[in-house]
């Protein structure tokens, strides 16, 4: 009774008060994030850093007149571009049928399209290899295997599943209400992909065909097992820096590492600055 | 006239039984009951964008039951508009009168008359991101009227709209009923919205749809 009275009279007993609440700052978790994330930003700017200060621009330029060096240079762009390219053409379709789609066998296709991503460079390379001993891929091995062919199906087996791994995102964000609204509108389901869908999934497009052209760049052991590091034929620039170690010209090696620095940040700068540029149209 | 005939529809754990419902041709029926009652799983039905597992859907005299939404003539307003993003709101009205091939002096026309009747014809060359929610709306109506269906299905389209833009969005639909003459279904759990719109009211609790106004 006398509880009540003077929770009436606004008088509430002393026991029964919330204490006044001191709310700390904000600064210690923004030096927190800063100092973890940080430390790998400064990690890689040193590395880049020290790359570019242990090779000039003159060491570059000479590098790039070197005629395998510009063979591996044409080839790599060459070809990065292609499996690019084709990734998109498979990465599109597969993206498209996970997101919308449950069939049977679908966990396990998704799962299993991660292989490429997890399974170490060399065995992808040693497992292409073995492919084309079987029917009916041998019939075509004397035009694939340590050719050019191989050098583009093997940056393109790792490449594609990355590609995958972002349409299947893209798509999954994508509101599926616009596409069965242009259903109701007269759309075939063709049709409701191709001028709803599409136009929607541009900007995860081209984060796809970026994520596959830069992988392509960097892939490394794929092409070493399954096209051979020839010079002048299977050359690209992550083999050329190997073939330039191998024969101890750290120097030429450390060159064409820039070379390859320096073309992946142009392509990404190009990616980034078009992929906004057509979000804000 | 939208005719439902004991449908049944099973999605996982939920489903509807027998379910009946008729709005006679030129009416505005508006379709009231509680969240998770499956008001927007009947509409979807309805419009085909939902599997049935038995009963009849008839639009007029036409049974379109088992065709697909693009062959079914409704126009679809869903609860958030659900407009695209890359297109104008012109492209919006243009679209299913392109997709249907028409000329393009019949699709300038259509889309002069549509913009106007919503309002909207200052907003043509706009894109989706730079309309308030009340424009959204009548761009989402203008878009499912663009190749003037007979019948209109509508999900919670002002749900989500402040009392003074809902408001003239009900003139906004009076307007488009008594201009067109389109038979509607309208979803809502609004009691005021229903009385303001409605020619029937109905109202569906545990699967079972009836008439109360």
């Amino acid at each position: 009774m006398t509880s009540a009275n003077s929770s009436e009279n606004g008088n509430r007993p002393q026991a029964l008060s919330t204490p006044a609440h001191r709310v700390g700052s904000d600064v210690p978790f923004y030096v927190g994030l800063v100092v973890l994330g940080g430390s790998y930003v400064v990690l890689l700017a040193a590395m880049l850093a020290a790359d570019f200060f242990y090779t000039s621009v003159d060491h570059m330029l000479a590098a790039l007149t070197k005629p395998a060096i510009q063979y591996s240079l044409k080839l790599s762009l060459i070809s990065c571009s292609l499996t690019a390219l084709l990734s998109l053409w498979v990465a599109v379709p597969i993206g498209y049928l996970l997101a919308r789609h449950r069939f049977p066998g679908h966990q396990l296709v998704d799962a299993g399209l991660d292989i490429p991503i997890v399974l170490p460079p060399l065995v992808v390379g040693l497992s292409l290899l073995i492919l084309f001993q079987f029917w009916p891929f041998r019939l075509s091995a004397d035009w694939i295997v340590y050719q050019i062919p191989a050098v583009v199906l093997a940056q393109f087996m790792v490449a594609c599943a990355f590609a995958v791994r972002t349409m299947r995102a893209t798509f999954d964000h994508i509101d599926p209400r616009c596409e069965q609204v242009a259903l109701t509108l007269g759309c075939t389901r063709a049709q409701a992909f191709a001028t709803v869908v599409l136009p929607e999934a541009k900007r995860g497009i081209i984060t796809a065909a970026t994520l596959a052209w830069a992988r392509s760049l960097g892939e490394f052991g794929p092409i070493l097992i399954f096209a051979g590091a020839t010079r002048m034929k299977t050359e690209v620039l992550s083999t050329t820096v190997f073939l330039e170690l191998s024969v101890g010209d750290l120097e030429a090696a450390v060159a064409v590492s820039m070379v390859m620095v320096l073309t992946a940040i142009i392509v990404l700068v190009i990616a980034r600055v078009w992929g906004s540029r057509d979000l804000q149209m | 006239m939208i005719v439902v005939k004991d449908l049944s529809i099973c999605l996982g754990s939920f489903s509807l039984e027998n379910v009946q419902l008729s709005v006679p041709q030129g009416s505005y029926g508006v379709l009231m009951g509680r969240t998770g009652s499956g008001k927007t799983t009947l509409v979807e039905s309805i419009a085909g964008l939902k599997k049935i597992s038995r009963g009849q859907i008839s639009l007029g005299d036409r049974n379109v039951t088992h065709l697909r939404p693009a062959e079914r003539g409704i126009g679809y307003v869903p609860q958030d508009g659900a407009l695209f993003s890359t297109m104008t709101v012109h492209q919006h009205l243009a679209f299913a009168l392109v997709v249907r091939r028409m000329h393009q002096e019949e699709i300038a026309r259509r889309i002069d008359q549509t913009s106007h009747l919503l309002g909207i014809h200052a907003l043509l060359d706009r894109k989706p991101a730079g309309l308030s929610g009340g424009e959204r709306q009548r761009v989402a109506l203008g878009r499912a009227l663009s190749f003037e269906p007979t019948v209109l299905l509508m999900d919670e389209p002002l749900s989500a709209l402040d009392d003074e833009t809902r408001n003239q969005m009900y003139d906004v639909i009076r307007r488009v009923r008594d201009q067109t003459g389109v038979t509607a279904l309208h979803v809502t759990h609004n009691r005021h919205e229903a009385d303001e719109l409605a020619d029937l009211i109905f109202q569906m609790d545990n699967g079972t749809i009836c008439e109360i106004q």
